[in-house]
């Protein structure tokens, strides 16, 4: 199917389908999604932006594999992810999914170069350690634990450890969220960086506007469905970012 | 409720599988000291009461023949109170259908009325009629053996005349409360018993006719003990009287004490090692576990409430947990105690009644304990949290400091994967919390190896006393002393194989301030059934012109050492003085013992070639006509088949060993798997963020398993070989603190004590690491992206 389509049109990886979510906290029922249609091409730098409670890290969840939706259906490639078992989410997870997290998440007993082993050591065709470690420009830290790194250091480990396996799409949610305006503007710089040299379909949740200038469509969620989506035209270098 | 208390509730709740561990734990500890020390009160308060009940008598006299007028002399005697004569005679009893031999004692009751001294206690049946001819009464142990009810027959050889006797009543008696035949190691209640028939009855057959051979009397209080037995002595003297001895000689009471003092013993050192580990373990558990709830600590001061108030609801918490398992430990140790009493009752101390009582020290003493221990362990982590700024505690903890391990300095490290690695720098970055949890794992494994190790040290000491040092098949005495010629007819009988005569002197041995009242054997110097043993356990011969001693006997009780000058104070015949060289010790686990060469005995005693009675080895397969044969020689008084009495001691400990190997094993099993389970549970919980941020990177459910279990079985088996050497050290300690003259446990460990102490610690690992696997199933993956620390 995928073979059928003209070399330059855009490739689709996810595509979802009239999605839902519901939650059940004690009695009450919580919809967090309300039927999304969505679907994401690779190379594409996308930004979920939105308040709190609509429902875009429950998105980025359903799409990771860490969450299954209660309706609709979403398929990665041509691989459905609804009704995949845990251990099939594992795998898709492990062979085509880089996170990055707001808090790192980093093994505090790996160093740099052996965080980033740990996933390349599981995975199909992972770059070498160290050559992503260069990529996000921590080529000169590799021995270096968590504990001798900064934030935004141990944050672009984190993206070096999303980015080794060579994934289809890397996740980040609020990467920048614990760090301050200038040491965010160098991890978005990486992020950039990656989405452009590895084509790697990149998905941002934040709630900062500020950084939506940077992506190649906004998609602005509220109340659980998909308020609002916006191409920019004249997209702004991660450099030229401030908030 | 407070707000405070109900997040107490909530977390006590939260946390339940961990209080529950620390609870086994506690009342491990708990348990066991409430078990001990309920028992030992209980027997003490029981025998106490019986002793006044029933009359027990303080002073008691053994002589050959006296008149009955002379009674009236004892009694005048300034300082005793009540006074009454006996007739004592060894016999031998013939059951219809049992062919070993059974010997008996019997003892005179009033004709008319009930005794004055050394009541009897009716369990069934009566007392005997006033003047009746041939009524008995049995002793408990006896009739229980062998199934006699009142209106059953038996028989018995008195003075060398059978006489048949009807049983009336089943009694237990103050003087009888343990019953060892004498010169017997063990109990063996089939093959020796008590009876009681009327004194005109007893006297006719055994030719004591208005006399008496046996005195017993108590004292009026504030009496001195020793001028009594000085003046008991000078008026029996003459009588063949082998002198008085208060309570603290009297067989049974001193069993009954040595026994008693043994308990005491092992309700302090076993609850507090026990108690001591249990202590420790919840120390090291309760502080980890304090440590993780930092965080929470900094948001209930940022909200202003003060360290005395966080403090004291963490030591609620605490104190929560440790009542809990107090509660529990007290429960189970009464229902132990109760057990462990009766079964004492059953196999070794014949009590009518036994009055079973927790003292509430007790319960408050096992409050304290377990209080202490928890608030202890708390603190420390309490005070530690509570000091920290609460900005710095609610921030993300910085990430711990790692550094590569000693493995991969040295260049091994590309044999190792990440996981791996990851484990091996998580144990060294902690070295200390590794070391603690590995020493808590193996307390464990050393607690169940105490456990255990009663079993084989009895079979290691049943193995020396009777295959290395007693090996006779059959030890026989005679009604007195006689000539060696008995010994040519003895191994003239079919069936024997060989003979050996011994010669046994009741005597008092004195050296310095220090004496012990036993007798002195004299040995065949090359003897091939009783022989001595050295500190090695090897046979020696017994030197010439000289005695050799137990080495408890020389170096606990009289404190000599060979080259000293021994005074023996025969309790026989003319009752010689006599001087004897300390020449050697030997080695002996069971009872203590004096030998010397029989010749050399036999010349201290101014005697010819004289024998008490003779060991014999007997070719199997003749011991029911032998036995036939020796029953009807009326010079032998008392026969003891070692094979019987090996299994008699089996049947009578096993049940005690059996019910303590079970309580021991499962406290001991309470208490790992409360440590194991609690070092693994409390790791998920520091570590659960970083194994599920591994499960978000695609790490499988095995893999991240692989790293957490990983860890708690390189501890788990390190903890092993260090388990097996507390087990060592907590079974020294407890071989040094059992010593006593009953016997001395040996310091012998065998594989299977090893392998149970080791097995305790796998199945706790097992068991924790399946419930830590399925917690890992249900690791909250979305919540990690979101929360830290």
């Amino acid at each position: 199917m995928i073979s059928r389509m003209p070399a330059d049109a855009p490739q689709p990886v996810f595509v979802a389908r009239g999605l839902t979510k519901v939650y059940r906290m004690g009695e009450v029922a919580v919809h967090a999604l309300r039927g999304i249609d969505l679907t994401l091409y690779r190379g594409e730098l996308v930004v979920l932006l939105g308040p709190s409670g609509s429902g875009k890290s429950t998105l980025l969840n359903i799409l990771g594999g860490l969450d299954t939706p209660s309706g609709g259906e979403v398929r990665y490639l041509d691989q459905a992810l609804t009704g995949a078992s845990e251990a099939e989410l594992t795998r898709f997870r492990r062979e085509h999914v880089g996170f990055v997290f707001q808090f790192y998440n980093l093994i505090p007993s790996l160093t740099a170069r052996e965080n980033v082993a740990a996933v390349t050591e599981i995975a199909r065709a992972p770059m070498r350690p160290e050559d992503a470690l260069t990529l996000v420009g921590l080529g000169n830290r590799l021995d270096h634990f968590p504990a001798q790194l900064s934030g935004g250091e141990q944050q672009r480990v984190a993206i070096a450890r999303a980015v080794a396996k060579n994934p289809a799409v890397l996740l980040c949610d609020e990467p920048t969220g614990a760090l301050d305006s200038h040491t965010g503007v160098v991890v978005l710089e990486v992020l950039e960086k990656v989405n452009r040299e590895l084509g790697t379909l990149t998905v941002l949740i934040t709630h900062n506007a500020g950084i939506a200038d940077m992506a190649d469509r906004v998609i602005r969620m509220s109340d659980g469905r998909i308020a609002e989506v916006h191409f920019n035209a004249q997209k702004r270098a991660a450099h030229e970012l401030s908030w | 409720m407070r707000a405070l208390d109900r997040k107490l509730f909530r977390d006590l709740w939260h946390l339940r599988g961990q209080v529950l561990a620390i609870a086994a734990v506690i009342m491990g500890g708990v348990a066991t000291m409430v078990m001990s020390l309920s028992t030992y009160d209980s027997l003490v308060g029981t025998r106490d009461r019986f002793y006044a009940e029933y009359r027990f008598a303080d002073v008691f006299a053994v002589l050959k023949r006296a008149p009955e007028p002379l009674a009236e002399r004892l009694a005048a005697i300034p300082g005793v109170e009540r006074m009454e004569t006996r007739v004592r005679a060894g016999v031998k009893l013939e059951v219809a259908g049992f062919s070993d031999p059974i010997t008996g004692q019997l003892l005179s009751l009033p004709d008319v009325g009930e005794a004055r001294l050394n009541r009897l206690h009716i369990k069934r049946g009566r007392l005997v009629q006033p003047w009746s001819a041939d009524e008995v009464v049995l002793s408990d142990t006896f009739a229980d053996a062998h199934g006699f009810q009142p209106g059953d027959t038996l028989a018995a050889i008195i003075h060398g005349k059978r006489k048949r006797l009807v049983v009336v009543g089943v009694a237990v008696s103050p003087e009888y409360v343990y019953q060892i035949a004498p010169g017997s190691m063990f109990p063996d209640f089939k093959r020796y018993g008590v009876l009681w028939m009327g004194r005109s009855a007893l006297a006719a057959a055994y030719d004591m006719d208005g006399a008496f051979n046996h005195a017993s009397l108590t004292l009026a209080r504030g009496a001195n003990l020793q001028d009594v037995i000085d003046r008991v002595d000078a008026i029996l003297a003459p009588y063949g009287g082998t002198g008085a001895y208060g309570r603290r000689h009297q067989f049974s009471n001193r069993f009954l004490t040595e026994e008693l003092k043994q308990l005491r013993t092992m309700a302090t050192v076993f609850p507090a090692i026990f108690l001591g580990v249990a202590a420790f373990l919840l120390n090291i558990v309760l502080s980890r576990l304090i440590a993780l709830q930092r965080e929470q600590i900094a948001i209930l001061k940022a909200f202003g409430y003060g360290y005395a108030v966080i403090g004291w609801h963490y030591v609620k918490l605490v104190l929560i947990m440790a009542s809990i398992g107090v509660a529990a430990g007290v429960a189970l140790g009464a229902w132990f105690g109760q057990g462990l009493a009766h079964v004492y009752r059953e196999t070794t101390f014949r009590f009518p009644y036994l009055d079973y009582e927790l003292n509430v020290g007790v319960i408050a003493i096992a409050f304290a304990v377990g209080a202490l221990a928890a608030v202890s362990g708390t603190l420390l982590a309490v005070v530690r949290a509570v000091r920290l700024p609460p900005a710095e505690g609610m921030r993300a903890e910085m990430p711990e400091v790692y550094h590569t391990t000693l493995v991969e300095r040295l260049g091994l490290a590309r044999w190792v994967a990440a996981p791996s690695r990851m484990i091996l720098r998580h144990i060294e970055r902690r070295p200390l919390k590794s070391l603690l949890t590995t020493l808590g794992i193996a307390c464990a494994c050393g607690l169940m190896m105490v456990g255990n190790y009663q079993r084989g040290a009895i079979d290691f000491m049943v193995d020396v006393q009777f295959r290395q040092a007693a090996r006779e098949d059959l030890a026989l005495s005679f009604i007195e002393p006689t000539s060696g010629r008995a010994l040519h007819e003895l191994a003239a009988l079919p069936g024997v194989d060989h003979v050996e005569g011994f010669r046994d002197v009741p005597a008092i041995l004195r050296f310095g301030q220090y004496h012990h009242r036993g007798s002195v054997f004299g040995i065949q110097p090359e003897g091939e059934l009783h022989r001595s043993l050295d500190r090695s356990l090897r046979p020696v011969a017994v030197p010439p012109g000289g005695v050799v001693l137990t080495d408890h006997l020389a170096e606990k009780i009289l404190h000599v050492k060979p080259g000293d000058l021994l005074t023996v104070e025969v309790l026989e015949g003319s009752r010689p003085v006599r001087q004897v060289p300390v020449l050697g010790i030997t080695r002996q686990f069971l009872g203590v013992s004096a030998y010397m060469q029989h010749d050399s005995l036999n010349a201290l005693m101014r005697e010819g070639a004289t024998v008490s009675g003779a060991y014999l080895a007997v070719e199997p397969g003749t011991e029911p006509e032998l036995y036939a044969r020796l029953h009807d020689r009326p010079r032998v008084l008392g026969m003891v088949a070692n094979k019987a009495a090996i299994q008699s001691f089996y049947a009578t400990i096993g049940e005690f060993i059996l019910f303590y190997n079970f309580v021991a094993t499962l406290l001991a099993g309470a208490i790992g798997f409360g440590v194991v389970y609690n070092a693994a549970r409390i790791s998920l919980s520091e570590r659960g963020r970083e194994l599920a941020s591994l499960r978000v990177l695609g790490f499988t459910h095995g893999e991240i398993a692989y790293i957490l279990l990983g860890e708690l079985a390189l501890l788990t088996l390190a903890a092993i070989p260090i388990g097996f050497i507390v087990g060592v050290a907590l079974v020294g300690i407890l071989v040094v603190a059992f010593q006593s003259e009953l016997y001395r446990l040996p310091l012998i460990l065998t594989p299977e004590n090893y392998a149970m102490g080791a097995s305790v610690v796998i199945v706790s690992a097992l068991l924790s690491g399946l419930l830590l696997w399925l917690r890992l199933g249900r690791l909250d993956l979305v919540a990690v992206l979101k929360t830290r620390e």
